[in-house]
């Protein structure tokens, strides 16, 4: 396919755009932000959200949702990313949708109207290190009656504390550092033996520590298949990863043009900074490396969308790639808007925050480019 | 299927027909690119008859109108050709400056006659074009160029230097930006076509760091060149020269290696395992190179369709050439002290060295890195100041 946006595409994006310039730009972030909210993000617009349709973006037609791709996600995610706007949209309506869309009916049906409706929040219950390794998944799950007994703990469990309901990766066979053995769990909140403790991030987002301490699940309760959920599991991740880049496009993108924007007017030396060679230099090359990022997600996401065989080697490049750039984009971002970019007042700062949380998130650029060498054949 | 779809299965019967089994293997060196000219020495029958094959089809300029020795294709049915061939591992039936530089100034600025005539040679291989656009006091600077065609009514007579013409001593013709007036910087050059066999024109070249000689330095003493042999209006050439190196800045970005995506790094897997950090070097490495071609995919696919600045060649060239000294520095790295070799046969004559120092020049000639990003800083980023 052609690597430029149709024109559906772009109607789109200028939905998505005015949108988030509208009813959540940095100054809706920054108010949820200094009411200390415990959520970390607004229910209102999260309706506003599904009202527009995009909670149900990735869900199949045939399930009530718009039956779009991962490029269409990623045009809602890079507006988010530019706004900083705080929602649930990347772990529910991206990872958690694509984990569920291979789930049996009955699953589906539970979970997708909330979703649809703007009213259900779920988290991603994956990680039990501080860095991501989604193979040496330890938390167990033991048969047990109708269904299983989950035991183990998860950290950053994003909003979290927020959720209705957390999709758990626990061992159902094998040991740590296997790909078999996995199970997807959709566990309650109100749990019997679950237990969390939310713990605000850098970024003003709050994620969650999770206890399971001897979770009775049902059978029905599993996504996919028992000791199969590996595939799922890798489904679930990669949309989260390119869901991230592609947000990340965004907060590099906004943190460049805002440094850009003072490049321009900032005046040292009786002139405006921006005439100066040696800032006019970092700011091309910066404009390169998002410009060769936004084009590896484009990548992608397209060849996810085809199902194409090569697309784990592209999102795993466009993670790393985003990452890099993205974090290039935010650093020199504050560095030059020197002193007023140290202050909480100027939003600067607030993307470089973003950008870290988002680097974090299912693998950062090294994890991704180690993967990509492996995937190479070295 | 569609039109598109039949064309690919039309196109891969005639490659699977057409192209000899020895010319689907990779070239070993540049001896084995066929460069065309009225001195080129073939090195093979088989290099010879995929030359005059393609000729015959209008596949050496796919893209280029059948009046004009090319076959007249969209550039989706190139773009096909182009995988088909590459499926194929369809050796280049003909490389030539012609093709990727003069000839699409040509066909924006030429006459009809200049088109059916010159376009028509390069398609068939007949002529080597070189570039004479550097000179000693003009590189990046390139419009403060000297070499001076003096009006003499139905001719001009030419003379001063150039320098860093590439294949120089072997080609044919050359396309040379020349001064027709002194009292006007940027108004005052002409973009000329010369036979190198002209009296006074002479080459000499130049020895690289590699070891090799790919540029020369070109003198001009009085050549007499006629008034029909510009391209576009007198004192114009400027503008000629520009958009032209609009298509040397793709041709330089898209040197960054094999042309495609596949990564050097399995082949070096036994040193490789054994490095840690050069292994996480070349696999950042990797992950810029598969950034860098979906970017060149992109950006391809919004000039086609108009959208794109018309700058952003300048960032393609910066990032591409950067990209490629990166990956030679990284080869030269594995190879170790084996890459160090100059002449033995184990080392191939000192390829890799040989090719590493090569590519230092990539992000000099065609315009420095630094001028790029001075021009994606003043024209997309729109930065103030001069």
């Amino acid at each position: 396919m052609a690597m430029t946006l149709t024109d559906d595409q772009n109607m789109l994006r200028d939905t998505a755009r005015d949108f988030m310039a509208s009813e959540a730009p940095v100054t809706h972030f920054r108010k949820f932000r200094d009411m200390g909210c415990k959520d970390g993000f607004s229910h209102g617009l999260w309706k506003q959200f599904a009202e527009i349709g995009f909670t149900g973006i990735l869900i199949p037609e045939a399930d009530g949702g718009m039956g779009m791709g991962q490029i269409e996600a990623g045009i809602v995610l890079e507006e988010i990313g530019r706004n900083l706007s705080p929602s649930p949209f990347l772990t529910t309506s991206v990872a958690a949708v694509e984990a569920l869309k291979l789930a049996d009916k009955a699953m589906r049906d539970r979970w997708f109207p909330g979703i649809l409706a703007g009213e259900t929040v779920i988290g991603i219950a994956i990680e039990e290190g501080v860095k991501h390794r989604p193979e040496k998944i330890a938390c167990v799950a033991e048969r047990s009656g109708n269904g299983f007994k989950l035991t183990g703990q998860k950290q950053f469990v994003v909003q979290g504390a927020s959720s209705d309901m957390l999709i758990v990766a626990a061992r159902t066979a094998g040991a740590a550092g296997e790909t078999d053995g996995l199970t997807l769990f959709a566990v309650d909140k109100d749990a019997a033996g679950l237990s969390m403790e939310a713990a605000r991030l850098v970024d003003s987002a709050v994620s969650a520590h999770v206890k399971l301490d001897g979770v009775q699940v049902n059978a029905d309760a599993v996504i996919g298949e028992v000791d199969g959920g590996w595939a799922v599991l890798s489904k679930m991740l990669d949309a989260g990863r390119v869901g991230a880049a592609a947000e990340m496009v965004g907060v590099g993108t906004g943190a460049m043009d805002m440094t850009f924007e003072y490049l321009k007017t900032r005046k040292q030396f009786d002139r405006v900074i921006g005439e100066f060679q040696a800032l006019q230099h970092r700011a091309a090359h910066l404009y390169g490396e998002m410009e060769g990022a936004r084009s590896i997600v484009l990548k992608a996401q397209s060849l996810m969308d085809e199902g194409h065989a090569k697309a784990e080697l592209y999102v795993a490049a466009a993670k790393a790639k985003a990452g890099l750039a993205c974090n290039l984009s935010v650093r020199e971002g504050v560095q030059m808007h020197g002193g007023i970019g140290m202050t909480d007042e100027y939003d600067i700062g607030l993307y470089m925050k973003r950008d870290r949380s988002l680097n974090e998130f299912f693998g950062d650029a090294y994890y991704h480019a180690d993967r990509v060498a492996t995937m190479n054949g070295y | 299927m569609s039109e598109l779809e039949t064309f690919r299965a039309e196109a891969r019967a005639w490659l699977e027909e057409n192209c000899p089994a020895e010319m689907r293997t990779p070239a070993k060196g540049d001896e084995d690119v066929c460069w065309g000219g009225r001195n080129f020495v073939f090195q093979s029958e088989a290099q010879k008859l995929w030359l005059e094959r393609c000729v015959a089809k209008g596949y050496t300029v796919p893209d280029w109108p059948k009046a004009y020795g090319g076959a007249g294709l969209s550039p989706q049915e190139t773009k096909v050709l182009r995988q088909e061939m590459a499926k194929l591992g369809c050796r280049s039936p003909l490389n030539s400056f012609g093709i990727w530089m003069l000839g699409p100034a040509l066909l924006k600025f030429g006459t009809e006659e200049q088109k059916v005539h010159y376009m028509g040679q390069i398609a068939r291989g007949e002529i080597r074009w070189c570039q004479g656009y550097s000179e000693p006091g003009s590189g990046s600077d390139l419009v403060s160029m000297q070499t001076f065609g003096e009006d003499k009514g139905d001719h001009w007579v030419v003379n001063g230097q150039k320098i860093w013409t590439s294949y120089a001593d072997k080609a044919d013709w050359i396309f040379c930006l020349v001064r027709t007036d002194k009292t006007n910087k940027y108004q005052g050059i002409s973009f000329l076509l010369f036979d190198m066999e002209t009296p006074g024109v002479s080459t000499k070249p130049i020895k690289l760091i590699s070891g090799n000689s790919p540029f020369c330095e070109t003198f001009f003493d009085n050549v007499v060149v006629p008034k029909n042999q510009i391209v576009g209006e007198i004192n114009r050439g400027w503008d000629v020269a520009k958009y032209l190196l609009g298509h040397e800045r793709e041709m330089i970005s898209g040197m960054g290696g094999d042309g495609g995506v596949t990564s050097i790094g399995a082949a070096m897997k036994a040193t490789l395992s054994q490095e840690p950090v050069l292994r996480a070097q070349m696999a950042l490495f990797d992950v810029d190179n598969l950034t860098f071609r979906a970017h060149g995919e992109r950006f391809m696919d919004e000039w086609k369709t108009g959208k794109a600045h018309p700058a952003y060649s300048n960032l393609m060239k910066y990032v591409g050439t950067e990209l490629n000294k990166k990956r030679n520095e990284l080869v030269m790295s594995i190879g170790g002290t084996q890459a160090l070799e100059w002449e033995s046969e184990r080392s191939n004559g000192g390829s890799k060295a040989r090719n590493w120092l090569r590519t230092k020049a990539n992000s000099i000639e065609g315009g420095t890195s630094e001028v790029m990003l001075n021009v994606v800083s003043k024209r997309i980023l729109e930065m103030p100041g001069a």
